[in-house]
Order: structure tokens, then C-alpha cells, then sequence
């Protein structure tokens, strides 16, 4: 206990020591926090878009300027002919580009029925499907209400309609914000666990100076816990202050219970300590530790459903997921914050990441050799 | 000349030895397009959802077949009560629950109207609203089939047109970024790295000291990491385009003559970092968090700029990479000639050329 308790003493100065240290632990978070979760957001609001009325007719007018009243369009592009609707998708003046055929009035009085067209720039397709989705939302809109008035004038016939009513629940305003924040603050307790753990025995390692631990009596098992608990502790400190930012700055909902959060968040930490520990274990380098933490955790993180939904994906990619720890902290994370998961609903999550955790620190021991 | 062969052999030698840094150098794009091309994904794809169905008539039972049987959506649970959604959306069960108001039917056929509410998990907004306006189209077009021959209705068919990406892929989209972030981390990072390495280890005095002319230098110590980034942006290109069919609709020529200019930029910012930093932590710092967070966070290639707020709009603006994506895929996916990125082609080298001059004027020769 009391070579454990030295160990630690020893990594904390060493830390402290390191002028760079300080700021990435207490300036780093502020800003990625900040630049983070006002950069990752996939809302599509002001969608610029242009109308070609070729009809220009009371009805058309209506419909373009229904579109105008939508707080997810802004009209920026006036063509005059098709080509010049083309030509402004082309030119990025707008995304979305209605056109309006001629006789659009005559048609809808007289047959009932009418088409209209809507280009869309699809290079980015996930926001084209959504902008598909709100145009193709304001045109039924405009279906049943101008319908209804042209219908009733004409001939008052009972007809069946079925109303839809919704409701969002744990974020009625669909802030992207609220839905970010805590998925970034578990990126930054990896962030700052992973990098510092895998960089800290192949350091010894460069310098030689684990040699020298190599030739102590200190155990395996007590120097990687003096190893990683300053880590540990340091990550914590990390997320506390991150919440505490969360909280004060974008009013993130803490609905459920924050005991829970770091209770898991202690048996996650586990897991990424190691494997940064085994990551240490390959490396000559520095450079090299750096190089393949940065490897692993850019694909963990794009598969961890922090920017992408995992039911997205296909069956092979989220069976990948299942062995992501990001994507397993992420969700119990949001379930827990937004929603006010209780431990009975994430035990899962609780089960499956003692078990990798168990499993990822075994391998570090075993990896790690006192004799080169 | 010959000096020159025989140290640019031997920066070649010192890239190929490190074979881990290499395995990740031409790892890391292949596997980033091939989990964009396939796992990456946005669209609405299998939501789960809860049913709770008040009136379990003729018409209620419809109404879910015909919802179940777009590929949106699973059915996970029947619930019985409105007490169950609070408890299946903590669990994380469902995304959506669709409640239908009792006596459906019969209301649907004596009063001409019913109710059905839906119900979102809206902790994840996006999946939200996207799951929310499937749903309301699903019902609707229901609504209307029943009311059809009924009444005189009235219907504008909007017909969509997926301009330059038909199938919606999220490749397209990402492909041009993932170009810009790699020629950034090959070209900028390790240049900048692999200088201030002989800095630190001191051997840079020895090759200042040598008959080298300084550009020389350089130029040596940059050779490898261009062919690098020129294997990898072929191999990027020959992916996208065998694996997932994306297009080069524009001219190949300049589309290469683009990426060309680009690496100069990308080189050229490396060796400024290299003039400044002092050791290759700091390097590799700077080059981390000044170059590859905001390229891939703040080009555009992953999200739209268009929604962020202005200082990080603002921030963009000053990247080689935010133009150079445009230009790709005004190129590869808009097909358009050399007259619609004209604007961008001037950024990139006005770029170039400031970063050239402000580190061959930082470039110091004694140490």
C-alpha cells in the first residue's frame, strides 16, 4: 500500500511539473466544450432556397410564400428561367430551388391535381433527405388547409381525416445542444485519460528510467495502480468541471442522478486507462503512443454515436459498436442526464463495461513485463 | 545533386523504418472512407417504436400495418398505458410512441376525424424530427387513400430531385473532407514533426553545416511525405470511385492540379510550424489542436458551416481546407469547370504564397 501511495505521489508531481500539463487540464475542456458543441451540429435551420414561378398566379404566390414563413427557409435566390434555377444550385446561391409549372392554378381548380417541382443540392445527404422531408411536410400542409377552402366553397362533403398531433419529449425545443453536451464531455474524459496513460510508461520507456522501476521490488499490479491512479482522479476532476461548465453555460437538464454518472463514469475510466496502458505496452515512441491512441480513438468515436445515430448503421458496423466503451458511456450518459435514467434501465450498459473493463486490465498486467 | 539524392534517400529510409507510423499513415484513410462510405450514416433507418393503441379497432390495426411496413420503423412494444412510455423511453427501448385515441374507427366515421398523437424521445432531436415527420407522412397519405373518390380533393404532388447525389450516400459528402484531413495531417503534421526532430536531436546544425543549400534541405525532408500524400490520395480517389461509385464529373486534370496546389498549401504550413515550434511536442500540439481539429470540425465536411455562429464561421474562412472541399466537390460532384472555383483557386494560392514567404523569412540558418 504504502509503495502504491509513493508511485502515486511520484506521477502526480510529475504532471504538475510539466508546464504544458496545467492548461490542457483546466483550459482544454472550456474550449472544446465551447467550440465542440456549437460546431457538431447537424440542425438544418435557414435553409436557403429560391422559387421559379412560372405561374404567377395567387395560388402559387401562396404557396412560395408559405415556404418563406417556415423558420427552416430563407429565400435567397430569385431565377427567372429553369436554367437559371440550375445554374443557382450550381453556384451555391440556394440548396432548394422550387419550381412552379405554368397553368399550376388552372390545373388544381380544374383537374384537382397539380405537380411541383423541388431541386435539391443532395450532395450532403443527410440534410437533403431532412429538407426533402420539411418541403414535403409544407406542401401537405398547404394540401389540406387551401383543400379545405376551395373544397368547402365548392362542395361541402364530409370527408375523413385523421389528425396527428406530436409531442417531444426531454428536449421539447430539438436543441442540438443539449443533445451534444454530454456526449462531449465523455469525449473529453477519454481524451485526457487515453493520452496521458499511453504516454506515460513509453515516456519511462524513451527516457530509461523504467529500467530503474523495472529493477525495484515495486509488483507488477502496484505500479500500474500507481501508475493510473493519478489519472484516474485527474479524468475525474475532468468531468466534474466539465458538468459544472455543462450546467452553467449551455443549462444542460441534470434529470437524473449525478452519483450514478460517476459511478459509471469510474468503472468507464477503468477500461480506457488500460487501454491506454496496452497502448503504452506497443510503442517505442512517444510519438508512436500518440499516433496509435489517436488512431483508435478517431474510430471509436465516429462509431460511439456521438455525431451519427447507431441505428443508423448497418447490422455488421453496430455489432462493432458493441465492443466501443465511448458508445456504451455516451448513451448512458444522454439516458441519464436527459432523460433520468434510473440504474435499473442502464444495468446493461453497468454489466457489459465492468466485464471489458475486467478483461482490458487483465491484458495491460499481462502485457506489461518487468523483464525487457 | 548527388548530396541531394543521397539525403533525400535518407529520409525516405528514416519514414519506411518507423513502419507503425506508416501502417497508420495509410491505415487511417482507408478505413475512415470505408467506415463513411458504409457505417456513417444520418438517414432514418429501423427506429424502434411503441404502439399504444387505445381502441384496437379495424382502422387502428391498418394504420400500424401500414406504418410497420415502410422499413422505417420496428415495432418493439405494445403498451398498455400512458404510465409505460416514460419507462420504455428511459429504458432506451423506443425512439417514438404512437398513441391512437379510443373509439377510433367510429369517430373516424361519425364525427370525420380522429386523433393520434405522437410521442418522440426527443434526447436525440435530429432522429426526433426525422422519425416524427416519416411518421406524420405515413399517416396522412392514409388519411387521404381514405378520403379519396369521397370528396373532391386536392392534391400538389411535390416531385423531388436529388441534384449531383441521387441516392443520398454519405460518402459524397465525405470523401472531399476526409482528402482535406489527411493531406493536412501528412503534408502539415509529420513535416512539421519531422523537421523540428533534427532540431531537437541536434542534428539540424550538422545538415546546416553540410554543403546543403538550406532549400535543399527542405526540399529533401518534404520529398517523402509528397509521395506519401500523393499514394494516399490515390488511394482515397481509387476507393471512392471502385467501392463506392462516386463520380469525377469535372476534369481529372484539375481536379489533381487542385490537390497539387493543395499539398503545396499543406506543406508550406507545415514547415511554418516547423520554424516556430522548439521541440516536436510542441509540433505535434500545434498541429493537432491549431490544424486537425479545426479542419475536421470547421471545413464543412462533416458539418455545415452555414449553421454555426459567427466566430467559428469566421474561423473557417482563414483554412486551406474549408476552400479546397469546396473546390473538390465542385469538381468531382457538380462537374464544373475551372471558371466556378476560380475565386477559390486564388484563395488557396494567395495562402500559399504568404506562408512560403513568412517562413522562408522565419527560417533561421544559424541556430
Amino acid at each position: 500500500m504504502r509503495t502504491i501511495f509513493f508511485i502515486v505521489r511520484k506521477e502526480f508531481r510529475q504532471v504538475f511539473r510539466n508546464r504544458s500539463m496545467l492548461p490542457m487540464i483546466f483550459v482544454m475542456p472550456i474550449i472544446q466544450l465551447l467550440i465542440l458543441a456549437n460546431a457538431t451540429t447537424f440542425e438544418i435551420k435557414n435553409v436557403n432556397f429560391g422559387v421559379l414561378d412560372l405561374d404567377r398566379s395567387p395560388l402559387s404566390t401562396r404557396l412560395a410564400s408559405k415556404f418563406e414563413a417556415s423558420p427552416h427557409f430563407t429565400r435567397t435566390d430569385y431565377p427567372l428561367s429553369q436554367k437559371d434555377a440550375e445554374e443557382g444550385i450550381l453556384k451555391d446561391r440556394s440548396k432548394l430551388t422550387i419550381v412552379i409549372p405554368k397553368n399550376f392554378e388552372r390545373d388544381l381548380i380544374k383537374e384537382n391535381k397539380a405537380q411541383v417541382q423541388f431541386l435539391i443540392n443532395a450532395i450532403d445527404g443527410g440534410a437533403a433527405g431532412i429538407i426533402a422531408a420539411y418541403s414535403q411536410s409544407i406542401v401537405r400542409d398547404f394540401n389540406i388547409d387551401e383543400g379545405m377552402n376551395l373544397i368547402n366553397v365548392i362542395t361541402p362533403v364530409q370527408s375523413s381525416t385523421v389528425k396527428v398531433s406530436y409531442l417531444h419529449w426531454y428536449n421539447p425545443e430539438l436543441d442540438y445542444i443539449t443533445f451534444m453536451v454530454p456526449g462531449i464531455l465523455v469525449l473529453l474524459v477519454t481524451f485526457i485519460g487515453m493520452f496521458l496513460s499511453s504516454m506515460s510508461v513509453v515516456k519511462e520507456k524513451e527516457i530509461g528510467t523504467i529500467e530503474q522501476i523495472n529493477v525495484t521490488p515495486i509488483k507488477k499490479y502496484e505500479f500500474i495502480i500507481g501508475k493510473l491512479t493519478p489519472f484516474f482522479i485527474i479524468a475525474l476532476f475532468e468531468l466534474t468541471f466539465g458538468l459544472f461548465i455543462a450546467k452553467l453555460i449551455f443549462d444542460i437538464p441534470f434529470n437524473g442522478s449525478l452519483t450514478l454518472i460517476f459511478f459509471f463514469a469510474a468503472v468507464y475510466l477503468v477500461a480506457v486507462l488500460s487501454v491506454g496502458l496496452v497502448i503504452s505496452t506497443f510503442a517505442d515512441t512517444q510519438q508512436q503512443a500518440m499516433f496509435i491512441s489517436w488512431f483508435i480513438l478517431v474510430i471509436f468515436l465516429l462509431m460511439s454515436g456521438l455525431f451519427t445515430p447507431i441505428q443508423s448503421m448497418p447490422m455488421w458496423a453496430q455489432r462493432i459498436t458493441w465492443f466501443n466503451p465511448i458508445a456504451y458511456f455516451i448513451d448512458a450518459m444522454r439516458m441519464v442526464l436527459l432523460k433520468g435514467s434510473g440504474f435499473s434501465d442502464i444495468s446493461k450498459h453497468f454489466l457489459i463495461m465492468t466485464i471489458y473493463s475486467t478483461v482490458v486490465t487483465a491484458y495491460a498486467v499481462f502485457r506489461y513485463k518487468k523483464v525487457n | 545533386m548527388n548530396k541531394f539524392k543521397g539525403f533525400v534517400y535518407k529520409e525516405f529510409l528514416h519514414l519506411i523504418r518507423d513502419y507503425r507510423t506508416m501502417i497508420i499513415l495509410i491505415g487511417m484513410p482507408v478505413i475512415q472512407v470505408i467506415l463513411f462510405g458504409f457505417a456513417i450514416r444520418n438517414e432514418l433507418n429501423s427506429v424502434n417504436i411503441g404502439i399504444l393503441d387505445r381502441s384496437k379497432d379495424e382502422m387502428t390495426q391498418k394504420l400500424t400495418s401500414k406504418i410497420l411496413s415502410s422499413d422505417y420503423f420496428i415495432l418493439k412494444e405494445y403498451l398498455a398505458d400512458e404510465s409505460q412510455i416514460d419507462a420504455a423511453f428511459k429504458k432506451g427501448l423506443v425512439k417514438e410512441v404512437i398513441v391512437f385515441e379510443s373509439g377510433f374507427a367510429e369517430k373516424l366515421q361519425k364525427e370525420g376525424r380522429a386523433e393520434v398523437q405522437i410521442i418522440t424521445d426527443a434526447s436525440e432531436p435530429n432522429m426526433a424530427n426525422l422519425a416524427l415527420s416519416y411518421t406524420t407522412g405515413i399517416i396522412l397519405d392514409f388519411s387521404q387513400s381514405l378520403s379519396a373518390g369521397k370528396d373532391r380533393s386536392f392534391i400538389i404532388t411535390p416531385e423531388i430531385k436529388m441534384l449531383y447525389n441521387e441516392e443520398l450516400k454519405s460518402v459524397f459528402m465525405f470523401v472531399p473532407g476526409i482528402m482535406a484531413t489527411i493531406l493536412m495531417l501528412i503534408s502539415a503534421m509529420m513535416t512539421s514533426i519531422t523537421i523540428t526532430r533534427e532540431k531537437e536531436f541536434g542534428t539540424m546544425e550538422v545538415l546546416l553545416a553540410s554543403p546543403l543549400k538550406p532549400y535543399q534541405i527542405i526540399l529533401g525532408k518534404v520529398a517523402p511525405y509528397l509521395l506519401l500524400s500523393l499514394v494516399n490520395l490515390t488511394l482515397i480517389l481509387w476507393i471512392s470511385m471502385t467501392v463506392f461509385g462516386m463520380p469525377v464529373r469535372g476534369s481529372m486534370i484539375l481536379l489533381i492540379a487542385e490537390c497539387a496546389l493543395f499539398i503545396t498549401t499543406a506543406l508550406s504550413l507545415g514547415i511554418l510550424i516547423s520554424t516556430v515550434a522548439g521541440s516536436m511536442q510542441v509540433a505535434m500540439m500545434i498541429s493537432l489542436v491549431g490544424l486537425m481539429m479545426p479542419t475536421v470540425l470547421l471545413s464543412g465536411f462533416i458539418f455545415p458551416i452555414e449553421n454555426m455562429p459567427w466566430p467559428l464561421q469566421w474561423i473557417s474562412h482563414i483554412l486551406p481546407a474549408k476552400w479546397f472541399v469546396i473546390i473538390i466537390k465542385n469538381i468531382m460532384l457538380k462537374g464544373t469547370g475551372f471558371s466556378y472555383v476560380y475565386k477559390e483557386t486564388l484563395v488557396l494560392i494567395s495562402m500559399t504564397v504568404f506562408l512560403l514567404g513568412l517562413s522562408i523569412k522565419k527560417f533561421k540558418t544559424r541556430l
